[in-house]
Formats: C-alpha cells, sequence, structure tokens
C-alpha cells in the first residue's frame, strides 16, 4: 500500500502569554515551542500502523519553510519510509487553497492508495487543506476518523458525525481521510530516534520545481488574507476572582449556594 | 442584494441559523437546499426562506457530502449564488471545503460574523483555539464565495416572514458512491447520562494526569454533581467517550457548570447549551473559557479544587 501523509509544523501556545506583534498580523513568537500539529501526529501513527499490518511505504509530507524539516524527521523516527519537502520561502504565505495546490501538484501522478490528514490544525482551525486537496484530486473524503481500517481494497472508517454520532463508511481506494485526535496511541519519538533518521535524505520541491502556474500560487491565486489578529477581550462574562485561595474558594461557595448548588 | 444559498444538515437545528446569517449580510434573496427530508421539514424551510430546492437523498439515507456536493454543484454552475453558506458542523466539515473546491469559490471556514464589503467576504473567526480572534477576508470572485458558520454564533430565533417556493430537483445523473455508510453506531445505552444532569463538574487537559482525575471526582461528589470532560480526557481513555462534552461529544443543559483545567475551545462549549452558571478553575488567564465563565478562578487546580470539595462539604455540614 501505498500511503501518503500530510503534515504540519505548529505553534505550541498552551504555555505562553500570547502577544499580538506591531503588524498586528502576526504573534510574537519568540517564546512559542514548535511541535508537529497534534492531529497529524495521529495521522502519521495511523499511517505506520496500516504499513505495519499490510506492508508499504508511508511518505510524510510538508509545505513550509526549512524549519519545517524538523517535523519530517519525526515522521521518520515513528516509521515512515520517506519524506517530501515542499519547501520554499514563498510557501510561509500561502492560503490554505494555495498549500493544497502545492500538495495536489506535488502529489499528481504518484501511485497513492490513501492520503492522510490531521482533520485540523492547532494553529488556523479551518480544516480546510484535506478537502480541498480530495477536491482537487478528485478522490472520495472521509473527515474526522476516529478509527480506520483496509480490507479487501478499501478502507473502512469510522468518524464523527452529527450529535455526537460516529458513523462506519466504506470508501472506495484512493481515498483521503482526515483523523481525528483519539484514533490511536501515536509511538513515543526520542531524540535518540530522530538522530538514528539524521541521515536520511529528504528530496525538496520549491515552487519552480513544482511548476506551479500563476493561477495555482501566489498573490493572483491566493484567495484569502489576514487583515487583523487581536486577542478577544478577556473576562467579559467571567468575574474574576482575587485573593488568597481561601478567600477565592469561600467566594465560589457563596455563589454555589446562590444558585441552589448546595 | 446578495444571493445565498444555505445548505440544511437539518432543520430543526440549524436552519434558522442559516435564515439569519444570510439575512445578515443585509438585502438577501435567501435559498436554502436540503437532499431528503419531509414535508414538514420543506414547509418549514419555506417559512425561513425565500425558495426551497429538495434534492432526493442519498441512496444509504445517510448524510453523504459527495451526494449533496453532486447534486449542488450543477445547481451552484446554473445559478451562481454569490455566497454559499453552511454550518461549521462535523458534517460540514466534511462537504464544504470539497463543494469550495470544486466550485472555484474562495471560502472562509467556523466565522462568527460575516460581511461583504464591496465584492470581498470578510469574517471573523477564531485561531489557536480562540485565543486569538482573526479578520479575514476573502477576495472578490467570480465564483461567488463559500462559508461555514460557527454554531451558535447567529441567532436561532424563527423569523418566520417568508413563503418560499418549494422546488424538487432531479438526482444527478450516472453518479456513482464512492464511499457507502455501513452502520451508524448508536451510544451504548448503559452508559451514564450526562445530559439529564442539573450540576456537571467538567475536566479538561489540566489535569494533567489521570491520577489526578480523583481529586475532579470527589469534587463532583460532594456536589452530588456528574464528572464530564474535555475530548482530550477521551483520547487519552481516562474517561468514557459518554462523559464528553462538545461539538464531537454531548450536549448538555445543566444549570451549574464548574470547569477545572477546561480551555474552553468552542468545541467544547459548542456542547453547553441553556446558558448555564459556569466557574472556570485554570492557571492560564488567556484561556478562552474565562470569556464565558461567570465567575472564574486563575490558579493552581491542584491546591484550588480539594479545597473546594473541603469547604463545600464544610457548607452543607
Amino acid at each position: 500500500m501505498e500511503i501518503y501523509v500530510c503534515i504540519k509544523r505548529v505553534a505550541d501556545t498552551s504555555e505562553v502569554e500570547i502577544e499580538v506583534d506591531r503588524s498586528g498580523l502576526a504573534l510574537e513568537e519568540d517564546d512559542f515551542s514548535w511541535d508537529i500539529n497534534e492531529w497529524d501526529n495521529f495521522a502519521v501513527e495511523a499511517a505506520v500502523q496500516l504499513k505495519e499490518e499490510h506492508g508499504g511505504n508511508v511518505t510524510a509530507i510538508t509545505v513550509g519553510s526549512e524549519d519545517d524539516e524538523e517535523v519530517l524527521r519525526r515522521a521518520l523516527a515513528m516509521g515512515c519510509d520517506q519524506a517530501i519537502h515542499c519547501s520554499d520561502p514563498a510557501f510561509e504565505n500561502g492560503d490554505a487553497w494555495e498549500v493544497a495546490q502545492v500538495l495536489a501538484t506535488t502529489l499528481k501522478g504518484k501511485a497513492l492508495d490513501l492520503l492522510l490528514f490531521g482533520a485540523i490544525s492547532a494553529d488556523e482551525n479551518r480544516g480546510q487543506v484535506g478537502g480541498f486537496v480530495a477536491g482537487l484530486l478528485d478522490l472520495p473524503l472521509v473527515s474526522l476518523a476516529t478509527a480506520l481500517k483496509v480490507e479487501d481494497g478499501k478502507a473502512i472508517v469510522q468518524h464523527e458525525v452529527e450529535n455526537g454520532l460516529e458513523r462506519v463508511r466504506e470508501v472506495d481506494l484512493p481515498a483521503v481521510i482526515t483523523v481525528q485526535t483519539g484514533i490511536n496511541e501515536p509511538r513515543y519519538v526520542s531524540i535518540r530516534g530522530i538522530r538514528k533518521v539524521g541521515s536520511m535524505e529528504i528530496p525538496t520541491c520549491s515552487l519552480n520545481e513544482l511548476r506551479l502556474t500563476d493561477e495555482s500560487f501566489g498573490a493572483s491565486a491566493r484567495r484569502v488574507r489576514l487583515e487583523e489578529l487581536r486577542l478577544p477581550a478577556h473576562g467579559d462574562g467571567a468575574q474574576i476572582l482575587e485573593g488568597r485561595d481561601e478567600e477565592m474558594i469561600d467566594k465560589v461557595v457563596d455563589f454555589l449556594q446562590e444558585k441552589g448548588a448546595l | 442584494m446578495v444571493d445565498v444559498l444555505t445548505i440544511i444538515e437539518d432543520v430543526a437545528d440549524d436552519a434558522a441559523e442559516l435564515a439569519n446569517a444570510a439575512r445578515s449580510l443585509g438585502d438577501a434573496n435567501t435559498s436554502a437546499l436540503i437532499c431528503g427530508g419531509s414535508e414538514q421539514d420543506a414547509d418549514q424551510l419555506a417559512s425561513l426562506f425565500d425558495q426551497v430546492i429538495v434534492f432526493p437523498a442519498s441512496a444509504d439515507q445517510c448524510w453523504d457530502a459527495e451526494w449533496i456536493a453532486a447534486c449542488a454543484l450543477p445547481w451552484l454552475r446554473e445559478h451562481r449564488p454569490d455566497l454559499v453558506l453552511l454550518q461549521h458542523t462535523n458534517n460540514g466539515l466534511d462537504l464544504a471545503p470539497l463543494l469550495a473546491a470544486k466550485s472555484g469559490r474562495p471560502m472562509l471556514a467556523d466565522c462568527f460574523t460575516l460581511e461583504f464589503r464591496e465584492q470581498e467576504l470578510v469574517a471573523t473567526r477564531s485561531v489557536y483555539g480562540g485565543k486569538v480572534h482573526a479578520q479575514v477576508v476573502a477576495r472578490q470572485s467570480d465564483n461567488g464565495h463559500l462559508a461555514t458558520i460557527r454554531p451558535g454564533a447567529f441567532s436561532a430565533e424563527t423569523q418566520a416572514s417568508s413563503t418560499g417556493a418549494v422546488e424538487s430537483a432531479a438526482a444527478p445523473q450516472g453518479y456513482q458512491a464512492r464511499r457507502r455508510c455501513l452502520e451508524t453506531l448508536t451510544p451504548d445505552p448503559g452508559a451514564v447520562d450526562i445530559t439529564q444532569a442539573e450540576i456537571l463538574v467538567g475536566v479538561g487537559r489540566g489535569i494533567e494526569e489521570e491520577d489526578n482525575l480523583e481529586m475532579v471526582r470527589d469534587l463532583a461528589d460532594a456536589l452530588g454533581a456528574e464528572l464530564a470532560c474535555t475530548r482530550p480526557v477521551v483520547d487519552k481513555q481516562w474517561l468514557e467517550k459518554s462523559r464528553q462534552v462538545g461539538t464531537s461529544g454531548l450536549t448538555v443543559k445543566p444549570k451549574i457548570y464548574i470547569t477545572v483545567g477546561v480551555s474552553g475551545s468552542f468545541q467544547h462549549l459548542g456542547g453547553v447549551k441553556g446558558g448555564p452558571f459556569i466557574v472556570a478553575i485554570n492557571q492560564d488567564p488567556a484561556a478562552p473559557i474565562f470569556a464565558s465563565a461567570d465567575v472564574g478562578i486563575v490558579g493552581d487546580l491542584f491546591d484550588l479544587v480539594p479545597l473546594l470539595e473541603e469547604k463545600i462539604r464544610e457548607r452543607k455540614g
């Protein structure tokens, strides 16, 4: 089985104080740590597990700048067989549609059975790129997979649908599947594991090498632009309690009593 | 006059919000497209929209993004509405990008405000799990635009203002299904039912380790509350799926909701309805939960939760 898994490096903002920079179009990144997008990590694990069961090849792809190579190394350390780095300074400015164009162009003509994505990314929270690529390559798509297996040349996918329900679908291959977190338990990646794949060559392809036309990438292809980033007004509704722990907790208990909880 | 086509997933759930979102754009001609549905559904849509287009349901009777796309695309090519609107739900996520790609429409996802500025579509949406808001602009497009709206962001009040025409449309010719519904899984009937609880204690990623759940359980016990949680807690298999609140979990309507280490992503809060009194305990002052909560404490939950349990037991006597 030929499996491709598209991954992205994102900022981990869980532990940092977020600030918008002076341009109003980006965040202050000095304190950010970077890692593979959480959803994509599950997608890589799903790909590697399928290969372990059925044989074949897993290729990890990312679109971005030089710094993004580290997530490909990580994917190789998890068991991907090879990686492709669509790397060009221009790619950093691409919107979701342009990223999808880069991926679709890279994948066009390649023999592939399954194309996996993380269902959304922790930074942009759009959940678009997988569906765009499915549309561009005219492949069937199933989003938000919570279980995935391959039987008799078809994918059997369980995925999240309406009202907290899940549905099982059979999908013809080749197909695009976007993966929800929790689908598996991604394996641990040690520093030693990453060092081991440090010498593996990762082919790159640039904007020119992909022969992307003006309709596919660049100013005239760009469909969506960012106009402003801002921090939402905090504590809109919340009365933030102050004081020692005891005092704050007493206040909370007062509120709970008032609301009839006790 | 802006021409808006909405694609309906569930008439009772999303039709009013989509109609109101479409009307919020100004002088709008609104249409609703639905695949399947009953006669009552069509009637209800006709009371909300200027025009209703009913396509047949997919062969397996399930919501099927590929089928709906196959129905909608020829219609879009013929009628060229300025904007296609869907809800940003799980099913919406399955359909919208596909439809945008195939119809050549610039797409904005998960919008909670939406307006046309000249020929461009401007929206506000959240990024970084709700910690940052982004204003984004989809450029002018001869093909029109497509957007998904955040459930709950637009009014769900029904303004039965229209008496729309209902039109049956023919199924696409030669459609070959590439994905088929085998089964829709129903939840385990023996599982705990958090949807009926009046008081919920919700626990999120901030709990850090499975062993720490005990103190949250104790707090719930002290209150006679049910324990609920966010997605990451279920992903780690620390709690059962039947306790997960959110767009990919259950919808709850408690009177009081105490959250512990819950960041307050829209995916989680999307499952909290009925306007409960929310108390939030989180160490991150920038956590979006504080924007939705009534009372917040920024601090170490490992100190605060046992203290809260103790004080509740004391007060109860």
